[in-house]
Order: C-alpha cells, then structure tokens, then sequence
C-alpha cells in the first residue's frame, strides 16, 4: 500500500481518472439537462455508440479530428431530434422509447462498422495532450490536472457552463420548471414541448461528444464500445441529484476508484485472483457514497412524465 | 436495410419467420427463448405497478442463476423429483436477494433504484467471472487448460425435462407461464398485490391507509427479482450443455434477457399474463435473426437494430394512432365509441401517482 | 377488456412494424456489402442425403460458429483466415458474433439440420452444446476447439494452440528489449487461451531476469480501461508491453504514444501500430484443419485432438520488418523457437 501513496502514483492516478471521467461526465451533464427538463434518457448509451461510429469513421477516412467531434455531435443531435420527436411531440413513454434508441443504437453502430468498415483499424491519429502554458509546470499538479487533451478540458469547463444555464438564464429557468411542474410553466406561457425538445437535444449532443471522446482518446471502435458506459451515466446523474457539479464529482469518484483499481493491480497489491472483484469497487463505492453521504434529495417532479395539454 | 446489405427483404422475411416459428423444433425454440423474457417480463411488470424501476434485471438473471448451480454443485445426487425444485427455489432466492438490496436501499436509504440497480448490475458481472473462473470452474477446464468460464456439468437430476421427447421444449417454458399466471393473481387477486398496486398508485395514500411503503417497495423489488432469478435458474438447468457458461459477460450468458425483458413487459401493458404473447414475439424475433444470419449471411447486428428499431416504431405509431383518433373524433361527434385511452404504461403510473 | 384490445394492437404493429421496416428500409445506405464473404450458398435449403451424395464432386460445404465479428484481426479472423487458405474448394458459410452460447448452440444445429458436411465451432465455450448436439448428427463432422479434447466424440476433431510458445519466445524477446527489467501485461478476464499466452510470456521474460506484472482488467470491451492499464504500467517503470483479445488496441494505442515495443498474439498486430509492434504470435489453423479434412476423406470423421505449435507451423511468431531489432535479439528468438521445437527449451506452461 505504502508504494500507492507517493507523489508519482498519485499523480499518475489522478490523471488517468480524469481520462477515465470525461466521457461519464459528457454523457452526465448532458442527461443532467434533459431530466432536470423532466425527461429521462435511457438511450444514451446508444447515442454514444452512434456518435462513437460517426467520430470513428470520420476519422478513419479523413484523418480530420475536427471533423469527427462535429459528425459525433451531428448524430447526437440527429438522434437527438428522433428521441424528441417520439417522447415530447408524441407523447410516447420515456423508459421504453430510450431502450429502443439505445437497442438500435447498440445494433446498428455494429452492423455500420461491420458492412463499411469490417478491420478495426485505429484511426490514423488521436487528440494529443495539450500542456497548458504556465499551469502545468506546476510540480506535480501540472502533471496531473494540466497535460490533458481537449475534450477533457471541455468537459469540465462545461460543468460551470451548464450550472450557468440552468440557473442563470431564462431558458434554464423554464428546464427547471418545466421539470417541477409543467401544468404550472404551461399556465404561465412557457412551452413545455420546446422546453423539452431543446433539452433533450442538448443532451443528445453531448451525449454525442462522450461518444466521440471515446472514440478519440482510444482511437479505436468496435461492436459495443461503450460497455454500459451511457448506464452508469444515467446512474451518476441520480448519484450528482441532478446538479451538474454533482454529476462532475460522481464522475470523478467514479473514475478514481477505476484508476485507483488498476494502479493496485499493477503494483500487485490486489491480488490477481480477486481482480474480479476490485473491478465491482467503482459501483459499491458510488451506491455507499450515495447510502452515507446524500440520496435526501428529490427528483424532479415530473420526471418521466409525457406532457400533453389538456 | 436488407436492400441496403444486398440482399432480398422477402426472403430475409420469410426465413426469419420460419426460422421462428417455420417448425415444431422452431417453435420449441422460440418458446424456449422467450421463457427468461416471461419471467423477467412478468417480475418487470410487479416493480413497475408498485411504481419502482428495475434496470436490474440482468443481475438479478445472474444471481439466481449462480446460486442454483452452487446449490445443484453441492447436493448433485438429491433425486429429480426434489432436486429440480430445488434448484428452481435457489434461482428464486437468488435473483430475490439481488433485488431486496436495491430495494432495501430506496426504500430505508432513499439511493434511487435505478442507479442501484445498474450498479448492481455491474457488481454481479464480476461476482459471476470471480465465482466462474476460481471456486465454481470445472476442474476440467483447468487441467486442460482452457480456462473458460463455466461449471462442469451439473448433475442431471437437476436438468429440466424436456416436455417433448427430442425437442428442447422444456419444463421451464410451463414454468414461466405458471409464473406469469401467479404474478397475475398476485397482483389482482392478493392483499399483498392490492397493496403494492396502492404503493405504485400512491405511496403518500398508502401510508395513509397503514400501509408500511417502505417494505413494500422492498417486497415489489424482492418479487421482481426473484422472477429474474428464477429466469437464471431456467437458462442453467434448460440449456444445451447442462452448466452456467459465459464469455466474460452478462449478456453472453443472459442473451440481454434483462433488457429485453423491459420491453417486452411494457409492451404486454405491465399485465403479467399480456407478457407472455409479447414475450413469444420478441422470441421469435430473436430465433428467427439467428436464423437470418445464418441463411442470409448479414451481420447478426442487424436483429438487434431492428429490434430497437421495432421498439421506437410501436411506441411512436401507437401514439399517432391515437392522435388521429382524436382528431377523428373532434371532428365527428357521433363516434362514440370512444378510445378511452389506456395511457401508456409509464404514464400511467406517473399519473395514477399524481391522482 | 380494453387493456387486451390495446395489447392486441400493440403486439400486431409490433409484426407489421418489422415488415413494413425489413421490407422498406433499404436504399439509404450505400451497397458495401460487395467486399465481404456474403451471399455464396444462401438459400438455406436442407439438402437430402441423396442430394448431398450427387453432390460430391461439388465443394464441401464448411460452416463456421464464432464469438466475434469475422474481421476482428483476431480469433475469428484467425479461423476464417485459414479455411479460406485451404487448398480445397469448399463452400464456406459464417455466422459470427455468437457470443451468446445458446444462440451458437441453435446456429451449430442449424446448420447441422441443414446438412452442411463440416461445421466448425470456433469457442471452448460452445463445447458443453456440442457434446449434446454432435451425437444426433453422427455424419456429420464438428470441429471444436480451442479444446484439448473431444469429449470422448468420434465425430468431432478438437484443435489447440500452444499459445505459451509463442507467449515465451515473446517473453525472451521483451525481456532483452527491456532496460528497466520491468514488463507490463494486460489481458481481460483470467481465462481462456489468454491465461496460456500469458504464463509462456511471463516465463520467457522471467527466463531472462526481468519482472512481469500482469493485470486482468475484468473486461473483453473495455478500450478506455486497457489504456489506463497501459498507462500505469508504465508509470512503474515497465519498458515493454503486451496484451491478448480485443480490447488491447487502447493499450496498443497507449504504446505507441509512448514509443515503448508492443508484443501481439492470435493475429499479426502490425497493422495497429506499425512503429513498435516488435512481433506477433499468429495461429494458423489451416495446418491441422488440412490433417482433419484428409481424414475425413478417407473415412475417419472425428476422434481426434490436434494442437497447433511452432513445431508443425500452425504457430507463427511473425516479424514487424518495420521494427528495427537488433540482430543478436532476433537469433536468440530463433534460438528459442529452434528450442522449444526440438525440445531442449520447455515454456513451464
């Protein structure tokens, strides 16, 4: 144990949960969103995988980064609308409409890549680790909270983006009361459907950068790349009561421990025999912060609620 | 998407319908697939009446399932008649354990069920490598040195008769339907069920009534997971090779059952006995893409896409049936007959909970 | 009830759904599917025995069951590779991406109803179906592996990489290209003919002085997680890396950034990073599954173990002409390969 606590590790650790966080946090801030609108998304996971393949192929064929953050975020929003279309504009239940998405999502981000790509080649090349001048000559610190790459520092400069949105801008304020109490934000000229629709497509979208940071940090794709990844999203959304500053420090939580993990087993402090069951430490951890720490706060009222005017 | 693979719909079509139901051995199998999607489908239905969200039922498969093969691993030579029984109830108690903790936890901790429930799916992945890979391996496998996850083969006093001598029609497919049928009655026709349905409608009414909703919300996600767990118990003993066997994943040993049970419960109406045709459906699918693929040659892929595809389209036709409904009948005032929308199955709760 | 009529309703547009979606999905994607192995025999029609017995100067008809994609430079490719580089004609059908053992059980009777002559179940796991299966088809032949043996089945042929072969010679290897001493593994869950790669390169590399740390990370999938494994090797000093199955491409990723040597198996990983992969272990099947046909041929159709090693070539370790090894460590590799051929050098496996 003593070796896991020098400086180095420790900074290799942290760095790495960071890498590990960022896709949890893309997808959680932006399932944040859509619930605090009173609408759950369980096809996230989905989302990703579409948003993965788009960012992989374009990649792939262009070799154009750039490129495969927008077709990512282009299919996040595309699918996006689909969802929306379905739960706000038909009223279709929530639950059911996001396992189709993410069914769909999960088999046809496979059937793509088999039929158009097959190989799976890595793509010529990655999002590199931008230094920042200055902060990152920082002993140690630098190292660990300054040499990463972009979507990494995207991901967190969102989370004050998105605390900013919900709660300091009108169409934040109608998120939130439109997923307290619809009849009311209805009664007072607010539209709930737009409401909705724009949040969920916010979601989407990011949904769609978790998938291509997936994707751009790996350089890879393959059949169910995201290995449940968009569920224990969902999950750190419910962990982070629906604050984007909560669905950061789940993330984080939730990350470190995944570092943590493989650091111990490299150092050969966990024994190889029980490698199974360090990997369950990250989900016991996450529900016994969640038993000691919080879980007091309420849902949105409506959450998973189709609205429809009467 | 046929076209698009180049090949023709029709024939992609016809093989996955007789490729579902084309033969006695294909209808066995379609049966024989949707058994897990039943049980689950049947467990989902009770969580959800009791207006609880089970995510978990791909965990809870796997708990029943590892229990009763512990249980047909230590008493292997306890006769048919008492050992499948046995090793049925040890399914029912696992999955029934892997769903009272998510329960236990929102109900006495308030940690949401669904974040618990897919953590704990993930715990239980780990737990099934850790227990087939070391305690539970088949000795053989270690010798050989193939390693592969999975028990050696359970005794045959615990396997599941086959109902039809040479097909794989097995007990468990009576099974599930008796389950589907109790979980009916329990619902419907039970005090317990009257209660869980009153949690489910509205816990602040309940408690007002006296009764206790925080045990409640245990019992309903106890319930649901033990008709996961039973689901497990089913895949083990009515399976080709008579052993729990995966590739390192949940889905490898489960088939998705967990998911796929969600869906199917929803699209019987959360009505225990309606899973059960839903369930047949969606078996069918499952077989009849297996049987595509292998006729056809297109990525197996395809079959889960379109069963997502499948699900978007009926939860969205459903819908604009029912606006045009209204549309048609705010224009002719005679139509009488009245649609009297059932709302869908989320909603219901979420606005029976409100009332 | 009005519940039933709406179940109802739901369950048809469910059928009509699928219909309407099979039949008019197509044309939004552009046709690709010219490049693979489809079509071929496709009309799945079971063939009678008489038929099959007029057909006998036609190709043989090979169906393979795998767990992965066919292209998954790895197992399934390995497998897929090699029945396509055998020198007869055969009329090769594929079902791929089975990892759920009960569906591979239901293609491998599949098939097997529909006559195909030689069926190959590419997965240790879909062993125990198969002990079930294989006996209601005595005509037909199974082949099974990676397995040691055939269950005791006179009509199924069983085939086995030595995969600590190559796993030592890629150990020595490491070993010598290692300054610090120390090397770094990743695999994915302790099991499978990962575990035989693994012990042979640990062996190897500890034949030569150097540590090896090995970490299962508890996932096939997980890219992200491979790469942080990598990762933190490499912050305890490992020099050298490798790793088995499909989600090491994070991990290969990782060593390619770092500039640090990369050891591949099942399948030559060049083509993934082709600055450092030093070598890779590669299995060619094709070796045993000619022995099998040719017993078949002449009357024996099952009953039988192969195993795969550098001894009969059905085990390569394949060069990365792209990496410059120094010459010396190149001939000890040989030396090694020579060894464990003739014996003189055991893996301990």
């Amino acid at each position: 144990m003593s070796q896991f606590f020098t400086l180095g590790v420790m900074v290799t650790v942290v760095a790495s949960g960071i890498r590990l966080a960022t896709p949890y946090l893309l997808a959680s801030l932006g399932e944040t969103i859509g619930q605090r609108s009173g609408v759950l998304n369980l096809g996230v996971d989905g989302i990703m995988l579409l948003a993965a393949f788009g960012a992989y192929y374009a990649a792939l064929k262009t070799g154009n980064l750039w490129l495969a953050v927008l077709v990512a975020l282009g299919t996040g929003l595309f699918v996006g609308i689909i969802y929306a279309l379905i739960t706000v504009s038909l009223h279709a239940a929530q639950g059911i409409s996001g396992i189709g998405i993410f069914l769909f999502g999960l088999g046809f981000s496979d059937l793509l890549f088999q039929v158009w790509v097959g190989t799976p080649l890595p793509i010529p090349r990655k999002l590199p680790a931008l230094a920042i001048p200055g902060l990152s000559d920082i002993p140690y610190v630098g190292d660990a909270l300054f040499r990463h790459n972009l979507m990494t520092y995207g991901a967190f400069l969102l989370v004050p983006a998105v605390m900013f949105l919900l709660q300091r801008t009108t169409f934040g304020m109608n998120v939130r009361a439109v997923g307290e109490n619809p009849q009311a934000a209805d009664s007072l000229g607010v539209s709930v459907e737009r409401t909705r629709f724009v949040a969920i497509l916010l979601g989407s979208s990011a949904a769609g950068l978790a998938g291509a940071s997936l994707v751009l940090q790996g350089g890879i794709f393959q059949a169910n790349l995201t290995n449940g990844l968009g569920f224990i999203a969902i999950a750190i959304v419910y962990f982070g009561a629906w604050r984007p500053l909560g669905a950061m420090v789940g993330s984080l939580l939730y990350g470190l421990v995944q570092a943590s993990v493989v650091q111990l087993k490299v150092q050969g402090t966990i024994p190889r025999g029980a490698s199974d069951l360090a990997a369950m430490a990250p989900a016991i951890i996450t529900i016994l912060a969640l038993v000691f720490l919080a879980g007091r706060v309420k849902a949105p009222a409506a959450l998973t609620r189709p609205f429809a005017r009467h | 998407m046929l076209v698009a693979l180049g090949e023709s719909p029709w024939e992609g079509l016809t093989s996955l319908a007789s490729g579902a139901f084309g033969s006695g051995d294909r209808i066995a199998a379609t049966m024989v697939k949707a058994t897990p999607l039943i049980l689950v489908g049947a467990g989902i239905s009770i969580a959800f009446r009791t207006s609880v969200v089970n995510i978990g039922g791909e965990g809870q498969i796997v708990a029943g399932a590892l229990l009763s093969t512990f249980v047909a691993l230590a008493i292997p030579d306890v006769p048919r008649v008492l050992l499948v029984p046995i090793v049925m109830l040890a399914g029912l108690v696992g999955g029934g354990i892997a769903g009272a903790i998510p329960g236990a936890l929102k109900a006495y901790t308030s940690v949401n069920e669904i974040l618990s429930t897919i953590m704990l799916n993930i715990i239980m992945l780990q737990f099934m490598n850790f227990l087939l890979r070391g305690p539970l391996i088949d000795p053989l496998e270690v010798e050989a040195g193939t390693r592969i996850p999975q028990t050696e083969r359970l005794s045959d006093n615990a396997a599941l008769p086959t109902l039809i001598p040479g097909s794989r029609l097995h007990l468990g497919v009576v099974i599930a339907l008796f389950a589907a049928a109790a979980a009916w009655l329990l619902l419907w026709r039970t005090p317990l069920g009257f209660r869980l349905r009153a949690v489910g409608h509205s816990p602040a009414a309940a408690r007002a009534a006296g009764i206790k909703v925080k045990r409640h919300v245990t019992y309903a996600l106890s319930i649901s997971g033990s008709l996961g767990g039973l689901a497990g118990a089913i895949l083990v003993f009515g399976s080709e090779s008579q052993r729990m066997v995966t590739d390192g994943s949940t889905a490898g040993f489960t088939g998705s059952a967990g998911f796929n049970g969600i869906v199917t419960a929803l699209f019987g109406g959360l009505h225990p006995l309606w899973t059960i045709p839903s369930a047949v459906l969606f078996g069918g699918l499952l077989t009849g893409a297996t049987n595509l693929q292998r006729v056809l040659q297109v990525p197996a892929a395809l079959a889960v896409a379109l069963n997502g595809i499948v699900v978007i389209f009926v939860v969205s036709s459903n819908r604009v049936r029912s606006a045009l409904e209204a549309m048609i009948q705010s224009r002719s005032e005679f139509n009488s007959t009245s649609p009297t929308d059932e709302p869908e199955p989320e909603t219901f709760i979420e606005e029976v909970k409100q009332a | 009830m009005i519940t039933q009529n709406r179940t109802w309703y739901r369950l048809l547009a469910l059928l009509f759904g699928f219909a309407l979606l099979a039949a008019a999905c197509g044309g939004s994607d552009e046709t690709e599917a010219g490049d693979d192995t489809t079509a071929s025999t496709a009309d799945g029609e079971a063939m009678s025995e008489e038929e099959m017995a007029a057909m006998d100067d036609g190709p043989l008809t090979v169906a393979v069951v795998a767990p992965s994609s066919k292209e998954d430079l790895a197992f399934t490719q390995s497998m897929v590779d090699a029945l396509n580089a055998l020198d007869r004609d055969i009329d090769l059908q594929i079902t791929d991406g089975t990892f759920v053992v009960e569906d591979a059980a239901a293609a491998i009777r599949g098939y097997a109803e529909d006559g195909v002559e030689v069926i190959v179940a590419h997965g240790t796991q879909y062993g125990g179906s198969l002990a079930e299966i294989a006996p209601d088809f005595p005509d037909t032949t199974f082949i099974w592996g990676t397995a040691t043996d055939t269950q005791g089945l006179d009509n199924v042929f069983a085939y086995y990489p030595a995969a600590d072969e190559g796993g030592y010679v890629n150990g020595i290897l490491a070993a010598g290209l290692s300054t610090s001493g120390q090397l770094g593994v990743i695999g994915p869950i302790e099991a499978g003919d990962a575990v035989a790669y693994i012990v042979g390169f640990q062996n190897g590399a500890e034949s030569k002085g150097a540590e090896v740390s090995v970490v299962y990370t508890g996932s096939f999938g997980d890219v992200a997680l491979a790469a942080e494994t990598a990762t933190a090797h490499l912050a305890n000093g490992a020099d050298v890396l490798t790793g088995t199955a499909q989600m090491v491409v994070g991990a290969v990723g990782v060593a390619n950034d770092a500039g640090v040597p990369w050891f591949g198996t099942q399948a030559n990983q060049t083509a993934l990073a082709p600055d450092i992969v030093v070598a890779s272990q590669v299995y060619h099947w094709e070796v045993v599954l000619e022995e099998m046909l040719a017993l078949r041929d002449s009357g024996t159709i099952g009953g039988q173990a192969f195993e795969v090693n550098l001894t009969n070539g059905g085990l390569v370790i394949e060069f990365n002409d792209g990496f410059d090894l120094p010459a010396e460590l190149k001939a000890e590799a040989e030396a090694t390969i020579a060894g464990i051929i003739d014996g003189s050098i055991s893996t301990g496996a």
